[in-house]
């Protein structure tokens, strides 16, 4: 069997698993749109703040559901292998031919799938809320991709986290942890319109603020190379760190087996 | 009374010994307040200079009331899971079956969420007062403030053991949290109530939580408090959630 066809049965596993348990598919899709609302509306009076860059706040928070899709991603990838992990699955499997880059990538199938479920349906939400995308349909192509990438890249992460504890417990114990990145960041305000100095270094440094930028520039002011270089560049090292660091978890749990 | 005052008690010094000695029962409810707080007050004190906001004591007191009251309401959150990990692991059953009288269940519950809250209150205080929060209010309106802290902490517990009693689950927990959560987050988090628009506007002026938040701005202003508003909206959310909580410990007597 060759390592696509491989990867597509652990990929159709992945999905069916993800998309017959409602706790891996609604909170990622209700929970980030419950807060784009309410920060929509509370925040709104921010866009009077002279320099903000639109004149609605939902063109600004639009980013947000995606980026906190995106630690769900993280925290379902990490728990499903974890309980791979716990439940002999991965000893099972290490009996088969099946080859390590198979299980891994198969195994991100099922999140990356409620991923593009859910930014799509960020996107509808957004669109009848009355989102400008100022970059036109062709930014709409790149925000999605930008979106999948910064999901893998998380799902990645949290597929690490989960090889190397190979408890479900551990991996949800990183959600606060990441909750914490995606706040320190420029998620609420533009960087440039953080007062506090302190806060404002934080968010320059935090990696997690190139994100949301890449991300809201599409729809804020059409196509910004700058910000959606970092934006593609920020999460590609990201994707790139985890899956390799997943990958050498899997090696390491393999053995142990 | 005597053996309802013996069972809160024992109830509660369980409760607290387990939150103190175990710091990962302790820490999610001190960690998350002081993140908000560092969040909302640090990340968005530029809100403060929008036009039309006119909050005296600045952005830093504007959300540390809010901060406050949100660790009071999730302190008897935690609570509740506290309650339903008691029932997963069959202690509360024992614990049922010994108590002389079960309503000191409940308020010994509600006992370890005060001192949960107190904890939790006091060093956000000092972290508020230590990051330079001006306060104009006097020492009555702090005092009035820590009342209405309370009322919210042990609505929320009585809210909550209703759920954890009813339910006997840990998986309860998201129902536990997201409509406190949820109560929360439709108030006026960020600006006051007057710079809200559109829907968020409408719901907010509803939303009894709104009333407790713009009391305890008020509280720790020094502004002009409508004290029976305030308080009675507590008062009543106290009596109906004591109500559920009561309930919920009946259908928990009931189901053995």
């Amino acid at each position: 069997m060759s390592l696509l066809a491989q990867g597509a049965e652990m990929a159709r596993r992945s999905v069916l698993q993800t998309l017959r348990q409602p706790a891996m598919v609604i909170p990622p899709i209700g929970f980030p749109l419950i807060l784009m609302a309410v920060n929509a509306g509370g925040l709104e009076s921010a866009t009077r703040l002279p320099g903000f860059p639109t004149d609605d706040y939902l063109n600004f928070v639009i980013a947000f559901p995606f980026i906190q899709g995106s630690l769900f991603a993280a925290i379902n990838a990490g728990s499903s292998l974890a309980r791979d992990v716990e439940t002999g699955f991965l000893k099972r499997l290490a009996l088969t031919p099946m080859q390590r880059a198979a299980m891994l990538l198969g195994n991100l199938a099922g999140v990356m799938t409620v991923a593009l479920l859910s930014s799509c349906i960020y996107l509808g939400v957004g669109f009848a809320a009355g989102l400008h995308f100022e970059a036109g349909a062709g930014g709409v192509l790149v925000l999605l991709a930008l979106a999948l990438l910064i999901a893998l890249a998380f799902a990645s992460l949290g597929a690490l986290i989960g090889l190397r504890t190979g408890s479900g417990e551990a991996v949800q114990g990183i959600f606060p942890l990441l909750f914490v990145l995606v706040f320190l960041s420029s998620s609420a305000l533009p960087r440039e319109l953080i007062e506090r100095d302190w806060f404002r270094t934080i968010a320059t440094i935090n990696p997690v603020s190139y994100l949301f930028e890449g991300l809201r520039s599409l729809v804020i002011f059409g196509w910004d190379g700058e910000a959606l270089a970092l934006g593609f560049g920020v999460a590609l090292a990201i994707a790139v760190l985890g899956v390799l660091g997943a990958a050498s978890a899997l090696r390491t749990r393999l053995v142990r087996t | 009374m005597r053996r309802f005052a013996d069972v809160a008690g024992g109830v509660a010094w369980r409760s607290i010994h387990r939150f103190v000695t175990k710091p990962q029962f302790l820490a999610p409810s001190i960690i998350f307040p002081l993140f908000f707080f560092v969040a909302f007050a640090g990340g968005l004190s530029n809100v403060g200079n929008v036009p039309g906001f006119d909050f005296p004591s600045g952005y830093t007191a504007f959300q540390f009331v809010f901060v406050l009251l949100q660790a009071s309401a999730f302190g008897g959150v935690f609570t509740g899971f506290s309650i339903a990990a008691d029932f997963e692991s069959g202690f509360a059953r024992r614990m049922m079956l010994a108590a002389p009288n079960r309503l000191g269940i409940l308020a010994g519950y509600a006992i370890a969420a005060g001192a949960r809250a107190l904890i939790v209150g006091a060093l956000l205080f000092a972290v508020a007062l230590a990051t330079g929060m001006r306060v104009d209010g006097g020492g009555i309106d702090l005092f009035g403030l820590v009342v209405l802290a309370s009322l919210v902490n042990v609505t929320a517990t009585l809210w909550a053991a209703g759920v954890a009693m009813r339910l006997r689950t840990i998986q309860a927990g998201p129902a536990m949290q997201m409509p406190v959560f949820i109560l929360l987050f439709l108030a006026p988090v960020y600006v006051p109530l007057e710079l809200l628009s559109g829907w968020i506007e409408a719901v907010a002026r509803i939303n009894p939580f709104t009333a407790l938040v713009e009391g305890g701005r008020d509280l720790i202003s020094g502004g002009d408090v409508r004290a029976w508003l305030v308080y009675g909206v507590a008062v009543l959310l106290l009596g109906g959630f004591a109500v559920w909580g009561v309930r919920g410990l009946r259908r928990a007597e009931a189901a053995g």
